[in-house]
């Protein structure tokens, strides 16, 4: 039988597989899909040309955001040690 | 020079000794040397975790070679620089506390340990050994060229001069003080290089009269520097996407970063430490890299990348804070430096001569081996930063590639797969180093993507095709429930 501590390490794992998807789409949907045209029609937000204002400033602060909500509510706290050993196999 | 940024400068360096010192006092008192000095105790808590990591991540290359890149390139070197974020969050939830429950089951001390519990297998041992001590012996090199060459135009010493206050900085505390001194003062410098990012942005933008103003010169320059393709317009979406395997999620593959892994005390820290080192490698990678950026609009025509960062510091800059800022790229080489000595020593002593010299070889003995390696490992580095290859940034992801490319696989498969055994490792290993070597040297950049792309999708499947065929050969797998013996 497994150590019950590993199926909450491998649903973590895949939360951080869905994370990287999520940050790897927001940086490049924002960054070739609003930089994709003649530099000289870019809108600007802040002084930054859109696209990058989008995919490397918003798209990392959402993504802080978000991790620090995964932390709280998707991730639990387990004992590392290995006397926990006996609660294996239940 | 002035003596107002070589005094803060200084100050940074004794009180890094003084870590060095007390670490040393620590190790001395424990009963269990080898994890101690090696893996300091597995004691971190979230800040130090966060801190090492992100300081041993960040090298010569975020602080001098990354911004010099930039502003050659424009924002489109921001973008690419932003893929390394996940190497905050990815490589703490990937391996996660699966891996640190089972290094502690295997009583691990070195990524070595982990492959050599989990494959059982003498020639993954040997292969790791030596792919470990070339790739970051050359790492390490170009990381001392760099820390040699910034004292070098801050102090005008002469190379060979500031390459020796360099290499006693560093080795003293290394040597004497092993993990732990490692790791504090990672959170010393880790400090300190996201306060030096912060001033010095802030200092830029001020400079240059406000982020608009900035951005309608660079536009006036040449309008592809703010556009995502680069100032030439050659960094397509596949080669700037590439870059997400080698300096975002790969980095699972470094053995410099997934032994701290498994180095931290409890799942409490490891939770803090993804969030505090997300925003600390976020801030460093967005700061330094907008700054070489900034700077072609602030102090356009300096000709030579590497001097971008520092100018720019001197230039604007008054000298006190001037000298804060600059022992941010200071401690961003020292840190890494720091991680890779202790690592390549750890891999002589622990997984070489432990595993195949002398394994009885006693307490006292091991302690003596560790501070002679540790040494001896040290001033090779420096003699071969003697004569100073060139190009900073390229032969550190050289090592990059190389270890990922070698390692990658063996970690991910080894912990999440039951069918990856030895025969495929050690497959996909030499797939992975002979492709990676190949395609660097002979195709660089392969069909527009950057070179360990290709080797790491092949050795991904010379791993899993090898893994099945050899399914009837191997010995019953490990199911991480019992231990092994080490």
């Amino acid at each position: 039988m497994e150590d019950k501590r590993f199926k909450i390490a491998h649903r973590e794992a895949i939360i951080g597989v869905i994370l990287v998807l999520v940050n790897f789409a927001i940086w490049y949907g924002f960054a070739y899909g609003l930089g994709n045209q003649d530099p000289a029609t870019y809108a600007y937000i802040l002084g930054f040309p859109a696209w990058f204002f989008y995919s490397c400033i918003a798209g990392t602060i959402f993504m802080i955001l978000l991790i620090v909500a995964v932390m709280k509510f998707g991730f639990t706290e387990v004992s590392l040690e290995e006397e926990d050993e006996e609660c294996t196999g239940k | 020079m002035h003596w107002q940024v070589i005094i803060p400068l200084a100050l940074f360096l004794v009180i890094i000794f003084f870590i060095g010192f007390w670490a040393n006092a620590q190790v001395r008192q424990s009963d269990s040397f080898l994890s101690d000095y090696f893996l300091g105790g597995r004691e971190m808590g979230g800040f130090l975790l966060a801190m090492t990591m992100m300081a041993t991540y960040g090298s010569a290359s975020s602080f001098i070679g990354g911004p010099g890149v930039a502003y050659q390139t424009g924002l489109g070197w921001v973008l690419l620089a932003m893929a390394q974020l996940p190497a905050g969050y990815f490589v703490l939830m990937i391996l996660g506390k699966k891996f640190a429950i089972i290094a502690r089951k295997y009583e691990a001390i070195t990524l070595i340990d982990f492959l050599k519990g989990r494959y059982q297998s003498n020639a993954i041992v040997l292969l790791s050994a030596i792919a470990i001590f070339v790739f970051l012996f050359a790492s390490m090199t170009a990381q001392w060229v760099g820390g040699a060459r910034l004292i070098e135009s801050l102090t005008g010493l002469s190379y060979r001069g500031a390459l020796l206050i360099f290499a006693v900085a560093v080795l003293v505390y290394v040597i004497i003080g092993g993990f732990a001194a490692v790791a504090l003062t990672d959170a010393l410098q880790g400090t300190v290089m996201m306060i030096g990012t912060v001033i010095l942005l802030v200092a830029v933008i001020i400079e240059g009269g406000g982020v608009s103003a900035i951005m309608a010169e660079l536009v006036a320059e040449n309008p592809n520097l703010v556009s995502p393709y680069g100032a030439d317009a050659s960094l397509s979406p596949l080669y700037v996407s590439s870059f997400w395997i080698l300096i975002g999620i790969g980095v699972i593959g470094l053995p410099q970063i997934a032994v701290r892994a498994m180095s931290y005390k409890d799942s409490k820290g490891m939770h803090r430490a993804i969030i505090i080192g997300t925003i600390g490698i976020g801030t460093i990678m967005f700061g330094m890299h907008l700054i070489g950026v900034f700077g072609r609009a602030v102090i356009p025509g300096i000709e030579i990348g590497d001097k971008v960062m520092p100018t720019l510091t001197l230039d604007i800059l008054p000298p006190v804070l001037a000298g804060i800022v600059l022992a941010a790229p200071m401690a961003a080489i020292m840190s890494t430096v720091n991680a890779l000595l202790i690592l390549v020593s750890s891999t002589v002593v622990k997984d070489v001569y432990l595993n195949f010299i002398k394994p009885s070889a006693k307490d006292a003995e091991i302690k003596r081996m560790s501070f002679i390696v540790t040494t001896a490992v040290g001033i090779a580095v420096v003699l071969f930063a003697l004569n100073p290859p060139e190009l900073l940034i390229w032969l550190n992801l050289f090592a990059f590639g190389g270890l990922e490319s070698a390692f990658l696989w063996n970690v991910v498969l080894g912990l999440y797969w039951k069918g990856a055994n030895k025969y495929g490792a050690i497959a996909s290993m030499v797939v992975g180093l002979v492709s990676y070597v190949y395609i660097y040297h002979f195709h660089n950049n392969v069909f527009g993507m950057n070179s360990v792309t290709i080797p790491v999708l092949v050795s991904l499947l010379v791993f899993v095709l090898v893994s099945l065929g050899t399914r009837h050969l191997a010995s019953p797998q490990n199911d991480f429930n019992k231990k092994p013996s080490i």
